[in-house]
């Protein structure tokens, strides 16, 4: 019984991650600019298949990986300034659209450069389970929620400490306000792309590991990224990473003690319910609205 | 006037002289409806790879009753709304001949109504049992249906001695149908299902309904009735982190290398059924699918540089049984190829030997699936 | 929309639907414009929802599949007589949307899109999953649409039966958009404070609109159904919903007739991009990110406004 749930939540939480690095994402983009950037997932997927095919052209993981993140970095960069910023001043809806656009691009890109097959990048330290309480668990998932909780800690830092970091929580806060005391919000929400593509990048390829990847993973990333986002609140850091763990883990007891087939509707069902007693996702600010 | 006559006249006379083979004449249209893109774009794409090879190759022999094939193949993109669409364009507008197609069973049913109504034969290469159960008049299929499938791994299970098995499988529609048919099969066969869970194609993890399998008593093997893709890998992967040692089969649908090379060391000893076709080295010579499974895989490497797919054989027969038929019939009447198809006798194809009749729109027995193991990381014939 | 541009618009409208048969169509070019047309009148309801009431919704398929399936099932399983089933049907998904709209029309922003999505979300995975009623994801064969002893088949008449159905609806909604109602839910779109400062009871409308957009959906669902003779849960699904969205912005929000330019444009553009193969995707990609950053209202209202530009 306790192995059981253990071995739920195990695996919950380790999928839990890869949600909560997604989520994050749309928040960093979110804060900066208001957009719901739907080309989240196909960052996660972009890191996933360009350090893939990298390893199988024969370059040694942490190479690979590097390169990986580079690109989706530099993706997040092309995005903002030929996608986002040409539409400046557009209303929410068609800057939606244009960010579902990109995720096209970016998904056929992947199609016609890489295939449309299914790869897998080498477990970091082997495959061998861990067992723990009678639940077993692969050491790739001790890197997902290493790294996780690491890039976490690094995020804290550089909002709190550094001085960018500073200038994006402020342009987060209050744009206007941020703009009067001479922080460049065009930079910004560069810097806030580029980053949400290596976050993007760093949760695919710790992930590919166990989850394999192809150049569709991005829709379902994407969508339980924007899930976890909006039940922790969007534009929240921990209400992204609470929400991400908690889509996880729901899923997977839900798979478990529900119903397996009904396990995304589960999720879904109550994602509608908590949205629906507080409106603002579990951490989402109460924001006052001017008239 | 007497120029052009006299033209109509030199060009085939030359051709002849030539010795060329020059096929001309209104050319014979094949259409097809393949899911090049989309979520079965990977089965669908060496599809079309492997139709647009065997037409050329069928040109550069001198074509098909001395006129020569076209191809026209649309992308449905996975949807089957898309397939019924394109169905009517390859009919209507671009005045096909003979309809093949349908990736996966869902466009290739929705194909099904357009053809009955306008009587054109259709050759489909979807699994699914409901394309030939009832039979339609114009709709034939050539992939072993999932009934034989489950039926020739439980034949095999009880010749191992098993009698009870837990069984996993997936939500999709093959998943479904087969989860089906070993329940309306499985007593047959002396077989009891102790317990069952299903999972989703793409779930990335797999371990909360194999807890729940490895919870049960009694079970003697694990069936796994996935679809391609990933999921037989995230299976298999997911099982052997648990610790679960069972013997497990799987469907045809994981007899492709991407399972071996996705699932690695845990993919040894999965046991599933396959076409004689998939495993041609392991065939004995005196095998009739032998030699043209070997030419299959070699004229796909040499065209493409890449390793052919198993599920291109599917559409390879669709093609030889409706060129076979339109041979037989002397003609494109519409009418005289389904006749000519539906007699089909002993047509050595890649998925088995087909012979149709009036009330059997498939022309394939069970026997015609082998079972095939994996050791050393390699697919080897078991029987 | 001034009375005459209306009119001139809707006759366009006509003019165009009424030419298209003389042109010799084949069963193929019929089957794209009875599509566009149940699209367009779809996404007219859509656009009643996003586009003027400013109610963003992810899962709109879901309306669409629910009325797709209610007559499928009710047709096939309990043998109702298809009209009965449409309407059935149409009212069920106009109850159910009513009893949603309240709880969820209090959200905003990007926390409705997440509620209508997850609704769209449960909704196919009941479609795919309920095998014995939907036949799961292999989908289900539809009878054809027949009432009064005389059936409904051919792609002509399919084309008569949408195209006077999309002809009504866009007269109906641009009557709407001028009416008080209408200028209720610019209102609402405009500031929903505001509007309830000025009397508006915005809840009333948004319900209103949600479940009129939910019911025109539905029915348009039960008649693809029809039309096509086969069902697959994808009828219901994400890329369903997806593309609704995209047909309301690409022709433009708040414009009637946009929808009916969006529902063409992203109904006809695969199958112009079909010759490119595996690039499609991403020609669809650079086409529809370039047309919204040049066109930012969305096709028709800024052609409408360059239009004006130049005679002024």
């Amino acid at each position: 019984m306790i192995s059981e749930l253990l071995q739920f939540l195990f695996s919950g939480l380790t999928v839990g991650a890869m949600y909560a690095l997604a989520a994050l994402g749309y928040a960093l983009i979110y804060n900066a600019s208001h957009i719901v950037n739907f080309a989240q997932g196909e960052f996660i997927m972009l890191g996933a298949m360009t350090a893939t095919a990298f390893v199988e052209a024969g370059c040694g993981l942490p190479l690979a990986i590097s390169l990986a993140i580079a690109i989706s970095v530099l993706a997040g960069i092309g995005m903002e300034r030929l996608a986002i910023r040409p539409a400046r001043g557009a209303p929410l809806v068609t800057l939606l659209i244009i960010t579902l656009g990109v995720a096209l691009v970016i998904r056929g890109a992947v199609q016609v450069t890489l295939g449309k097959g299914n790869h897998m990048l080498p477990a970091f330290s082997g495959d061998a389970p861990i067992h723990l309480g009678g639940a077993t668990m692969v050491p790739q998932s001790l890197w997902v929620l290493g790294i996780s909780v690491l890039v976490v800690v690094l995020l804290a830092w550089y909002f709190g400490r550094t001085v960018s970091g500073k200038a994006m929580l402020a342009t987060s806060h209050n744009r206007l306000a941020a703009e009067l005391v001479g922080i460049s919000t065009q930079r910004v929400l560069l810097a806030s792309f580029a980053l949400s593509g290596g976050l993007g990048a760093i949760g695919g390829v710790i992930t590919a590991p166990i989850t394999f990847t192809s150049y569709d993973a991005g829709v379902v990333l994407g969508l339980k990224g924007f899930a976890a986002a909006a039940l922790g609140g969007i534009g929240s850091g921990p209400g992204a990473i609470v929400g991400g763990l908690l889509l996880g883990v729901i899923e997977s007891l839900a798979a478990g003690y529900v119903s397996a087939p009904y396990k995304d509707a589960v999720a879904f069902i109550l994602i509608l319910l908590v949205l629906m007693f507080m409106p603002r996702g579990l951490f989402g600010a109460k924001v006052t609205e001017r008239v | 006037m007497f120029h052009h006559s006299l033209r109509q006249l030199v060009l085939p006379l030359a051709c002849l002289i030539a010795g060329a083979a020059c096929a001309q004449g209104e050319p014979i249209r094949v259409g097809a409806v393949l899911s090049v893109t989309g979520p079965v774009g990977f089965i669908g794409d060496p599809q079309q790879k492997t139709l647009e090879l065997h037409v050329k190759r069928l040109n550069d022999q001198g074509g098909l009753l001395g006129r020569k094939v076209v191809l026209t193949v649309y992308d449905d993109q996975s949807d089957p709304n898309n397939a019924n669409t394109f169905a009517k364009r390859l009919v209507e507008s671009d005045k096909v001949d003979v309809l093949l197609g349908g990736t996966v069973s869902p466009p290739a049913l929705a194909m099904v109504p357009y053809a009955e109504r306008a009587g054109v034969p259709f050759v489909s290469t979807g699994g699914s049992l409901a394309l030939v159960d009832p039979v339609k008049k114009w709709v034939f299929k050539t992939p072993h249906s999932d009934r034989m499938v489950a039926e020739r791994i439980l034949q095999d299970m009880k010749e191992r001695g098993i009698q009870q098995i837990a069984l996993l499988t997936e939500t999709s529609g093959f998943g479904q149908s087969g989860k089906k048919e070993v329940h309306a099969a499985a007593a047959k066969f002396g077989i009891t299902v102790v317990g069952e869970e299903s999972y989703g194609p793409k779930d990335t993890d797999i371990t909360p309904q194999l807890t729940r399998l490895r919870g049960l008593q009694g079970a003697q093997a694990m069936l796994i009735f996935c679809g391609a893709g990933t999921s037989p890998a995230m299976a298999i992967k997911n099982y052997a982190q648990m610790g679960l040692k069972l013997p497990v089969y799987m469907p045809h649908a994981a007899v492709n290398q991407e399972f071996i090379k996705l699932g690695g060391a845990a993919t040894e000893g999965v046991r599933m059924p396959t076409t004689g076709f998939v495993v041609p080295e392991a065939l004995p010579a005196s095998d009739p699918q032998k030699a043209p499974s070997l030419d299959y895989y070699r004229s796909y490497k040499e065209a493409y540089k890449q390793d052919a797919s198993p599920f291109g054989g599917n559409v390879a027969d669709a093609l030889a049984i409706a060129v076979d038929g339109i041979r037989r019939a002397g003609s494109t009447d519409r009418a005289k190829v389904r006749d000519a198809i539906e007699s089909t006798n002993g047509l050595v194809g890649l998925n088995g030997i087909f012979t149709m009749s009036g009330t059997d729109h498939n022309g394939l027995k069970p026997e015609s699936l082998r079972i095939v193991e994996v050791r050393s990381g390699r697919f080897e014939l078991v029987k | 929309m001034t009375y005459r541009s209306r009119h001139a618009a809707l006759g366009l409208l006509a003019v165009v639907m009424l030419a298209f048969p003389l042109f010799g169509p084949d069963s193929f070019a019929y089957d794209i414009a009875i599509r566009i047309a149940i699209n367009a009148v779809v996404v007219i309801g859509l656009n009643l929802l996003f586009g003027y009431a400013g109610q963003i919704s992810l899962g709109h398929a879901a309306f669409f599949g629910l009325g797709a399936y209610g007559s499928a099932i009710l047709t096939v399983h309990a043998g109702w007589p298809p009209l009965l089933a449409l309407a059935a049907s149409a009212a069920a998904t106009g109850a159910l949307a009513f009893v949603i709209a309240r709880p969820i029309m209090r959200l905003a922003g990007h926390h409705l899109a997440m509620a209508t999505l997850s609704l769209g979300l449960i909704a196919s995975i009941v479609f795919n999953n309920e095998m014995r009623w939907t036949g799961g994801s292999d989908g289900m064969s539809v009878p054809p649409l027949d009432a009064f002893g005389w059936t409904l088949s051919g792609e002509p008449a399919w084309y008569a039966l949408t195209g006077v159905l999309l002809f009504l609806a866009a007269w109906a909604a641009s009557n709407l958009v001028d009416s008080p109602a209408g200028r209720a839910l610019q209102a609402i779109r405009g500031s929903e404070v505001a509007a309830r400062v000025a009397g508006i009871d915005t809840a009333r409308f948004k319900t209103r609109v949600f479940v009129l957009s939910a019911i025109l959906a539905s029915v348009m669902g039960s008649l693809m159904a029809h039309y096509v003779g086969f069902l697959t849960p994808a009828a219901a699904g994400l890329t369903r919903s997806i593309e609704f969205v995209m047909m309301v912005v690409l022709g433009g929000t708040a414009s009637v007739f946009g929808s009916v330019v969006g529902a063409g444009l992203i109904t006809l553009l695969p199958q112009f991009l079909h010759a490119f193969e595996s690039w499609e995707t991403l020609l669809l990609g650079l086409i529809l990110t370039a047309a919204m950053i040049f066109m930012r209202a969305g096709i028709v209202p800024t052609l409408r406004a360059a239009f004006a530009r130049s005679k002024a």
